[in-house]
């Protein structure tokens, strides 16, 4: 198992591989990849019970990302954790690239659930972790949502599920990055409070800062020690979290950097590494 | 002679209960409607396989996807308005899609369900559900055909919806039918003209063509339980038959069986084609055997429709 320090590099390499998908395919979603690199790093590289040279094993733990356009992260860290090669990763959105805008089960190692239509992932993920209830299986199942997303009312039915039905081998992940296309969420529609709603859905619920690998480590094992009921961990983070000129800002949400943007990002973040290192 | 009257809906719990017996991977999803889909007795055989899921039918469909890739066969049951309608993208997005094997018991399908009225009375499930790519369109005509429809698409691998009624219909298959999924049945053979029927509009269509023999015109009959894949050759093997086409259906004109024989038509054998359906309007309370007869869909009115077009030539 990776130390603290190692995960902190993975990500870094995962950010790397987001700006480089993205920056090659000339449009997708740097900003809420960014957000949730770290959360996606973890899950890959810590969490998830998975096998890369098996990616169906029946037994696996299961990942779904709810919030789909964000595939950048995913598809960065299957990569990283040696589901497909790190150089397909600048094959994203291309014609013919088996790396689709948003994530596609049948054609994607390690991919568990096609999703991207906001809303709709948590209810399958829920559905799995019903199926893995029923048949009395280990697995655990892990959800993604953005913090936008849950403006969805097939959110909340999906929670309404959970709760009702303990499912404590299910974690649904909130990427709380506070922005979406249309300004602030709270500005939008505010979908505040997050962690009462879910405490009102008979959620156990933890709150950390999402973009420090300590403090998700602690969720995680948190979660996993919860009995009869599902967990949620609000991860507060900063959307494009790791580019400066990314950080904070609605524009990135779906945008791709041009050549000089792209060359910044990848040297920032080279030197993010290099501060790692020392 | 008195005529066996079986609602499909009830088929379709029936059904379940006999493949449950069978198969441990079936599960059956409800969005609280479990007592008028008549998976009740579903529930009541097999507990643990029966998840009512609430007022939630877009939930419910994600969680039978999930479900789905995790080697369950689930059935998902609810009305028609809702599963096709209401569920209409879930099911294209994390069903059709990703091509799970999740199955759709839509019952209630129609202006058949009667007092209800229009907003629970679907007319368009067939259109919206034979748009999305890999699925298959099952409307069964009685309970002999619903039951092995049932069976044939847990067989099937790859999502199916199956569209079942409220109302009693009369039993015309022998418990020997064999079913098989986009094979046309002719039901009766005849020179003149060429009705294709579905669902419940196959036994008035059968009806309708004894009425026509006596006023000198010799029907064949076509049962067309799957929507899609349609059985084209049956239909352009007919269309060089006869004069005339039919296609009756309890559902809009639109998009529904009607469109899928034009488009078959159009391509491969043009031919006048009359499509007996729901005009481009919404339903209404009423019984549904007298709202079957002022939308023109029982014996009567397909009979009138045909004598319309033949003799007025």
């Amino acid at each position: 198992m990776l130390n603290t320090l190692e995960l902190e590099q993975k990500a870094i390499d995962v950010r790397k591989g987001i700006i480089s998908a993205v920056y090659h395919a000339k449009s997708g979603h740097p900003g809420g990849s960014l957000s949730a690199a770290d959360i996606f790093t973890y899950l890959y590289f810590a969490e998830l019970n998975i096998d890369p040279r098996n990616p169906d094993k029946e037994n696996r733990d299961r990942f779904v990302l709810s919030k789909g356009h964000t595939a950048p992260g995913l598809y960065s860290a299957l990569a990283h954790r040696g589901f497909f090669p790190v150089g397909d990763l600048n094959t994203l959105r291309h014609l013919g690239s088996y790396l689709q805008g948003h994530p596609d089960m049948k054609h994607i190692p390690g991919v568990d659930m096609s999703s991207g239509s906001l809303g709709q992932g948590l209810s399958a993920a829920v559905g799995m972790a019903m199926s893995g209830k029923m048949a009395q299986k280990d697995y655990r199942v892990y959800a993604l949502c953005g913090d936008g997303e849950i403006q969805e009312g097939q959110i909340w039915e999906a929670a309404m599920f959970a709760g009702h039905h303990k499912l404590d081998n299910l974690v649904v992940i909130i990427d709380n990055n506070n922005l979406q296309i249309d300004g602030t969420i709270d500005e939008v529609c505010s979908p505040y409070p997050i962690d009462k709603k879910f405490a009102a859905f008979h959620f156990h619920v933890i709150t950390i800062d999402g973009n420090d690998m300590e403090q998700l480590a602690m969720a995680f094992t948190q979660a996993r020690a919860k009995k009869n009921k599902p967990t949620v961990i609000i991860a507060n983070t900063v959307k494009g979290k790791g580019v400066s000129f990314m950080e904070n800002k609605v524009g990135w949400h779906g945008k791709a950097p041009n050549k000089e943007e792209y060359h910044l990002a990848m040297q920032e973040l080279k030197k993010a590494g290099e501060m790692l290192c020392q | 002679m008195s005529v066996t009257k079986i609602a499909t809906r009830d088929s379709y719990g029936n059904a379940l209960v006999e493949l449950g017996k069978e198969y441990e991977d079936l599960v059956v999803l409800d969005a609280d409607l479990a007592a008028a889909t008549k998976t009740g007795v579903f529930k009541k055989e097999f507990p643990d396989r029966h998840i009512d899921c609430g007022i939630a039918e877009n939930n419910m469909v994600g969680v039978a996807a999930g479900m789905a890739t995790c080697g369950k066969v689930p059935f998902l049951s609810t009305f028609a308005m809702f599963a096709a309608g209401r569920s209409f993208e879930q099911v294209r997005n994390s069903v059709g899609y990703p091509h799970l094997n999740v199955k759709i018991g839509a019952t209630h399908a129609g202006i058949s369900v009667g007092e209800d009225g229009a907003t629970h009375q679907c007319n368009e499930d067939i259109a919206l559900m034979r748009t999305i790519p890999g699925m298959i369109v099952i409307n069964p005509c009685d309970d002999v055909e619903a039951k092995a429809a049932v069976k044939a698409a847990y067989q099937h691998n790859g999502p199916v919806y199956l569209r079942f009624g409220r109302l009693a219909v009369p039993v015309i298959h022998s418990e020997n039918y064999h079913f098989e999924i986009g094979k046309g049945e002719v039901v009766k053979e005849g020179k003149d003209v060429a009705i294709i029927a579905t669902g419940l509009c196959v036994s008035e269509a059968l009806q309708a063509a004894d009425m026509l023999m006596t006023k000198g015109i010799d029907a064949k009959v076509i049962n067309i339980h799957t929507i899609k894949p349609l059985d084209k050759d049956l239909i352009i093997e007919t269309a060089k038959e006869v004069k005339h086409l039919f296609t009756v259906e309890e559902h809009s004109v639109i998009g529904g069986l009607g469109s899928a024989v034009a488009e078959t038509l159009c391509e491969a054998c043009p031919r006048q084609l009359t499509k007996i359906g729901i005009e481009d309007v919404y339903g209404e309370s009423g019984p549904a055997v007298e709202l079957l007869h002022k939308y023109g869909l029982d014996a009567e009115g397909i009979m009138e429709r045909v004598m319309k077009v033949v003799f007025n030539e």
